[in-house]
């Protein structure tokens, strides 16, 4: 271990490798963000072609474009890569720009561990979209890959999936251990817990969340390979195992899962919000102890995914209410984002606009929740397109708007220049625009009834679908101008200063956009007031 | 730097500590399901006699599926018998292969409401072995039950569902895993 802590003095006071090498071995925690956020990127197109696949099959009812075997692939694949490939990476990228310049360090704690948790990264999604090009074709099972579907009745292909969910849990782990170690240990002097930004009390409690779970995760999936290979019978009922054991190993692992995929969006959406507000976040404190109960009440609802496998009423009414507890910490961030804005010197620029579409577009999110939540009206609402409708409000308005936001943002300190101000507005409206049109009327056609997952659908869903594809159409050519917005900028952009936000405040901003290759090499002296956290 | 040895060592520990977590998962959950009848699990043998027999009447519903598509047939001799609490009955249960292959099979029972399964007590059961039978093989096999008097009172019927699952391939990949 001593090796990897001293490895970090090896690159000091000099800049950046030339060529490939650069990136192949940076341990460079600006290198390591930009490399997640790029990889990140490229998998939202991956991912986004596949929904775009799956709206054009239902465009129409019946069955026009692809094979049903190859829409549940479609299907299985889109989610894996939007929620592991997608949403966590780009969060992992914030995490590494931003935790070290915010608590005033000179990078993170573990550097060589760092470029180990990305560069497999690649890797894994290596293995699993070449699945695609395999006999059975890629898994098929959706993302939540229930037994006996990943299992007795899985394409041969679900060995690879099972090896690429271990690498990317590999990854997410030592991720979290990195941002938490750097966190506890490498805090400029003066910066006490209850003084950080917080986006990175966000990441702390994430990095604990996903500590805990991910390795749950891999257990579930360790267990479906003995049930495959090894004649174990973990999830068989015919060899006295239970399938709805899966359901609970998983979801212990995946509720609090789409926590660890909103809790930093938090976190990026606070610190947006109080900069063009020109006012310190409302209500910080509750902010900190709003996110920890969010985290801790995750791990005891994770039952209301499956209130229709036939649990005792005991166990409906439990998960039911602990479920809806959660609304309360959520509705005190909310509340406390709108205080923020109340009586504050607006202004509404690109990050702006995206963060406070984040905030009512998440609560529509959060309200959808709390439908669901209630047991006997999930009866009729499970697996249904309302519960599609609810998983894409909180997770593409939600933590995708969080993260262009984020980008937009940090955009100008990470590379130095602007990006153009009227092509992010025309980006954002045409977003929010097509956003509502492919999600809202999901919630119509989920409650007259239209199942999830399947490739065809009754006649009179017919309208609603045509206006859903058109949106989702529309939302995906958007982020092709979010990629030209980007591009421009870099290649194109003024200039930007270093504090870039007149109501900026934090580390970060007293750095030079771009910042060095290394930054606080010598801690910030809080004390003096020059740079107040 | 050791304080930042001390951190990932501690971490390290936590992950490998849920790693090992989700597998105690299992076993509690079994736990979990005898203690609540969830699932409507039935717990192995047991024997008891009643002192107070009780007179309440139940009725009880079996049924039989075949997972799958196991092709054996299997069927209970009755598909409905009134039974007193604390007495013991018996019913018979027919098993044939009617492949050209041996096989070997498990069935595994239901119990609902899963709220009723505890009540359900076993005293013999081809579910706690498994069944080999040659090719066109057929037997029959008692089933022995006791209705525990103490099954609660808003109970007046229970269902017992057997789905006999074919554990042949199963089986052999086991043994030669081992
Ligand atoms: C007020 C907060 C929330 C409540 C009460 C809530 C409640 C629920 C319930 C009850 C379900 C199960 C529906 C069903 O399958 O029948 C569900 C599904 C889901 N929720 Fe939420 N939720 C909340 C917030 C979130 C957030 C913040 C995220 C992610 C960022 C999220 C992501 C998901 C996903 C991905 C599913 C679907 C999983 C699947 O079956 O594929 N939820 N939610
Ligand atoms: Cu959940």
């Amino acid at each position: 271990m001593s090796a990897v802590i001293e490895g970090h003095h090896d690159d000091h006071h000099h800049g950046p490798a030339k060529g490939i090498s650069r990136w192949l071995f940076t341990t460079n925690h600006k290198d390591i963000g930009s490399l997640y956020l790029w990889f990140s990127f490229i998998m939202l197109f991956i991912g986004g072609a596949m929904a775009m696949v799956i709206r054009a099959e239902l465009f129409e009812p019946g069955s026009q474009i692809v094979s049903p075997e190859f829409y549940n692939q479609m299907v299985t694949n889109h989610g894996l890569i939007m929620v592991f490939g997608v949403i966590m990476p780009a969060f992992v990228g914030f995490a590494n720009w931003l935790v070290p310049m915010q608590i005033g360090a000179p990078d993170m704690a573990l550097p060589r561990l760092n470029n180990l948790s990305f560069w497999i990264l690649p890797a894994a999604f290596g293995v699993l979209i070449s699945t695609f090009f395999m006999e059975g074709g890629a898994p098929n099972f959706g993302w939540t890959f229930y037994a006996p579907l990943s299992t007795e009745y899985a394409p041969p292909t679900v060995t690879y999936f099972i090896f690429a969910v271990h690498i990317m849990g590999a990854s997410s782990i030592m991720g979290s251990i990195n941002v938490i170690t750097t966190i506890l240990n490498m805090r400029a002097p003066g910066m006490t817990l209850m003084k950080m930004p917080l986006f990175v009390w966000t990441w702390l409690i994430t990095a604990y969340l996903l500590i805990a779970v991910m390795p749950v995760l891999a257990g579930a999936v360790t267990m479906m390979l003995m049930d495959i290979h090894f004649g174990t019978s973990f999830f068989k009922a015919g060899g006295g195992g239970d399938p709805v054991l899966f359901q609970h190993v998983f979801w212990f692992f995946g509720h609090p899962e789409v926590y660890i995929m909103i809790l930093p969006a938090f976190g990026i959406v606070s610190h947006i919000i109080e900069t063009f507000s020109r006012k310190p976040i409302f209500g910080y404190e509750s902010m900190v102890y709003a996110i920890a109960s969010i985290a801790l009440l995750s791990f005891v609802v994770w039952a209301h995914h499956m209130f229709t496998v036939g649990m005792p009423i005991a166990g409906e009414l439990f998960f039911m209410y602990s479920t809806m507890l959660i609304a309360i910490p959520t509705g005190v961030k909310v509340f406390n984002w709108l205080s923020t804005m109340f009586k504050g010197s607006l202004t509404f620029e690109t990050p702006m606009l995206f963060a406070i579409a984040f905030v009512a577009l998440f609560t529509i999110g959060g309200l959808s929740g709390i439908m669901l939540a209630i047991a006997p009206a999930d009866f009729q609402y499970h697996d249904t397109y309302f519960v599609v409708a609810h998983f894409h409000y909180v997770l593409v308005p939600g933590a995708l708007f969080s993260i262009i936001a984020g980008v937009y943002y940090w955009l100008p300190k990470w590379t130095g220049y602007m990006y153009d101000e009227f092509m992010g507005k025309t980006h954002f409206w045409l977003s929010f625009v097509s956003v509502n049109l492919t999600f809202f009327p999901m919630h119509f056609v989920g409650l007259a009834g239209m199942p999830r997952r399947i490739p065809d659908y009754a006649m009179q869903f017919a309208d609603y679908n045509m206006i859903v594809s058109v949106g989702a159409f529309l939302f995906g050519l958007s982020q092709l101008l979010f990629l030209y917005v980007v591009l421009k900028a870099i290649f194109y952009g003024k200039k930007a200063t270093g504090q870039v936000w007149e109501g900026a405040k934090g580390l970060e901003w007293t750095l030079d956009s771009p910042p060095a290759y290394h930054t606080f090499e010598t801690p910030p002296n809080l004390e003096s007031g020059e740079a107040k956290a | 730097m050791s304080s930042i040895r001390k951190s990932v060592s501690k971490l390290f520990l936590t992950t490998v500590g849920m790693f090992l977590f989700g597998f105690a998962l299992v076993p509690l959950y079994d736990v979990f399901c005898e203690i609540t009848g969830l699932n409507g699990k039935v717990t192995g043998p047991t024997f008891s006699e009643y002192e107070n027999v009780g007179n309440r009447e139940i009725k009880i519903i079996f049924t039989t599926t075949n997972n799958d598509d196991m092709p054996w047939f299997f069927d209970s001799l009755k598909s409905q018998m009134r039974v007193k609490t604390g007495e013991q009955n018996l019913l018979n249960y027919v098993f044939t292969n009617t492949t050209n292959k041996p096989m070997i099979a498990q069935a595994i029972p239901s119990v609902s409401p899963g709220k009723g399964a505890q009540y359900f007590h076993k005293t013999e059961c081809f579910c706690f072995e498994q069944q080999f039978l040659e090719p066109g093989e057929s037997i029959t096999i008692p089933l022995k039950f006791v209705i525990d008097p103490d099954l609660p009172k808003d109970i007046s019927s229970l269902a017992l569902g057997y789905t006999l699952f074919d554990i042949t391939k199963d089986l052999i990949q086991k043994q030669a895993g081992n």
